[in-house]
């Protein structure tokens, strides 16, 4: 039916009114004191605790998103970013609305699986099941990997202990461990790329690999370079809230003239 | 920010396209888009669960290893923790207290180490299920996988642990005229039995610690109760034969006096069946396949909720 008149138009993410909440403990009333945190629980209100401070994070995003796009998140730090991306992941649970994938979104990020005190050759291994592939696949690509971190380009690192990495060298690691999988909805946040020059600029490499590979691309940046390089559609987050959605070069222009670029 | 520009996001993330008109949930259906996060069937997730076997065991034995890492003895702890703990309790229940009573020195050493050993097993797969969730939200919001494997990974975890401790054991038996005969074999289908029964107290213990981290100070005091009442340390129906039979009876078939009983039986010569509750091997296996299976499906029902902060 109406599919024929757009038959690139594929949606694969769709986000219907999407809020997220936040629920932190022991940060309301501003007093940490034990009798402080006492009386909260003897006044416990009807419904919600007063010990809890919630935090609306993201509040009515809603958007779809299409096959073959590369969307950028822009917005000031703490304006819901990397929470909706979360969501969009389904690692967050929305408060109230919905968010529509197809397949398995994942976000490119492995760091919290990985385990300092193992050595960067466990660690591979451990963030590679981590993000659900089988041991055969990590066999294959392990040389890869470590080539690719250029950890072993200065001597035998891979069998130490991460702890014992520099913070580059670490973030090479995880970088190269993150990017070994293929998505069909991958999400990027930003600063992934660290490191030395020449790394960063094998990885920039490597994320446009990905994003060949993948139906659709999310990238959170605050550099709008990367965003004009990669995207050609761009969220612009503010306290939570979609504050524009367009072309690249529209809302980028909105978005620095708002910021005092 | 002004009104304005607002209206225009509006009117710009509705494009009108093909499918306009159409609701978000219509539209998300007409392409066969399903809800991200969303809690699989049972059966499904035990087939994902399965699926992640590899990161299961590997993340059970990272975790053990990494924990006596940066000890100059390094995995050499893993036996000398349980050996240094057994000497303690023989020093304060064996020496000091002297709560033997009814047994020889010969039947007690190995019955208060096996005792302590055996509950150190649950005792710590519930501490670890606690943190299980609460303490790894970096994890579950940064990478998809069945929540439960979280738990089932630290129980394993444990498991492990005490298989460490079983060669202390061993020693510790032999040292006091217990040798190693076909009886030790049932050692392996009680420790399974408790296997799934800590799995599945693990299971309950993470999801409630995901709503409530403060059970992570509370446990400890509730598992020191359970152990003093189990009768780690003494023989439960010789220490209560004045009082009502039902405290003994009660006390006898919690399960972590089962399991006790059951590994001391296969392993120490002077124990024997008289000292067993009736039907014990069946209250073994009901305790294990109830709470496994409570455990199981309770903590799977909260599975697309794990996370929130």
């Amino acid at each position: 039916m109406a599919d024929d008149k757009n038959p690139g138009r594929v949606p694969t993410v769709i986000a219907d009114d999407v809020h997220i909440v936040y629920r932190v403990n022991g940060a309301g009333g501003g007093k940490g004191s034990a009798t402080a945190a006492l009386s909260r629980i003897l006044r416990r209100g009807k419904g919600e605790s007063r010990g809890v401070r919630k935090v609306h994070a993201v509040r009515g995003v809603s958007f779809t998103a299409y096959r073959g796009e590369a969307i950028g998140l822009i917005g000031t730090n703490g304006s819901g970013k990397s929470t909706l991306l979360r969501a969009i992941a389904g690692l967050l649970p929305t408060e109230h609305g919905k968010v529509y994938t197809d397949g398995q979104p994942s976000l490119l990020g492995v760091n919290a699986a990985l385990m300092s005190d193992l050595t960067g050759e466990r660690n591979v291994v451990l963030g590679g099941l981590a993000m659900g592939m089988s041991r055969e696949e990590i066999h294959e690509r392990y040389q890869g990997i470590v080539d690719f971190s250029g950890i072993n380009e200065k001597g035998d690192f891979i069998t130490l202990p991460m702890r014992t990495y520099s913070s580059g060298m670490a973030a090479r690691l995880r970088f190269s461990i993150a990017a070994a999988k293929n998505h069909d909805v991958l999400m990027i946040d930003e600063a992934l790329a660290t490191g030395d020059r020449k790394f960063q600029i094998r990885s920039e490499k490597r994320i446009r690999e990905l994003r060949k590979e993948a139906g659709t691309v999310f990238l959170v940046s605050h550099s709008n370079k990367s965003i004009r390089d990669t995207c050609d559609r761009v969220l612009w987050l503010e306290k939570g809230e979609l504050l524009m959605d367009g072309p690249t070069d529209e809302v980028l222009k909105a978005y620095e003239r708002e910021t005092g670029k | 920010m002004s009104d304005t520009t607002h209206d225009g996001a509006v009117a710009l993330s509705t494009p009108p396209y093909a499918d306009d008109g159409l609701s978000s949930a219509e539209l998300a259906a007409k392409h066969g888009l399903t809800v991200s996060g969303a809690r699989p069937g049972l059966f499904e997730y035990i087939r994902q669960l399965w699926g992640r076997r590899h990161f299961i065991m590997a993340f059970s034995r990272a975790k053990l290893t990494a924990q006596y890492s940066q000890a100059k003895l390094g995995q050499l702890w893993q036996v000398a923790t349980p050996l240094l703990n057994a000497l303690v309790y023989y020093l304060i229940f064996g020496l000091i207290l002297g709560t033997r009573k009814g047994m020889t020195q010969e039947v007690f050493i190995p019955f208060l180490v096996t005792g302590v050993f055996v509950f150190t097993f649950t005792q710590s797969s519930v501490m670890a299920g606690v943190r299980a969730i609460s303490g790894n939200l970096g994890l579950v919001r940064a990478l998809h996988f069945p929540r439960a494997s979280l738990p089932i990974s630290f129980s394993l975890q444990q498991l492990q642990q005490l298989l460490f401790s079983l060669i202390v054991l061993a020693a510790v038996a032999v040292a006091f005229g217990s040798y190693p005969s076909l009886s030790w074999l049932l050692i392996i289908p009680a420790l399974v039995m408790q296997f799934v029964f800590n799995t599945g107290l693990a299971l309950i213990m993470a999801r409630l610690g995901s709503k409530t981290p403060d059970l992570a100070q509370l446990m400890p005091f509730v598992m020191r109760t359970w152990m003093y009442a189990s009768g780690v340390m003494f023989s439960i129906p010789v220490m209560l034969k004045d009082k009502p039979d039902w405290i003994a009876n009660v006390l006898q078939y919690n399960p972590a006096a089962i399991y006790m009983d059951l590994v001391r039986f296969a392993l120490i010569d002077g124990y024997g069946a008289g000292n067993l509750p009736a039907h014990v091997w069946i209250v073994a296996l009901a305790w294990a396949v109830l709470i496994g299976l409570v455990g199981f499906v309770y903590f799977w029902k909260a599975e697309e909720r794990y996370g929130r902060g």
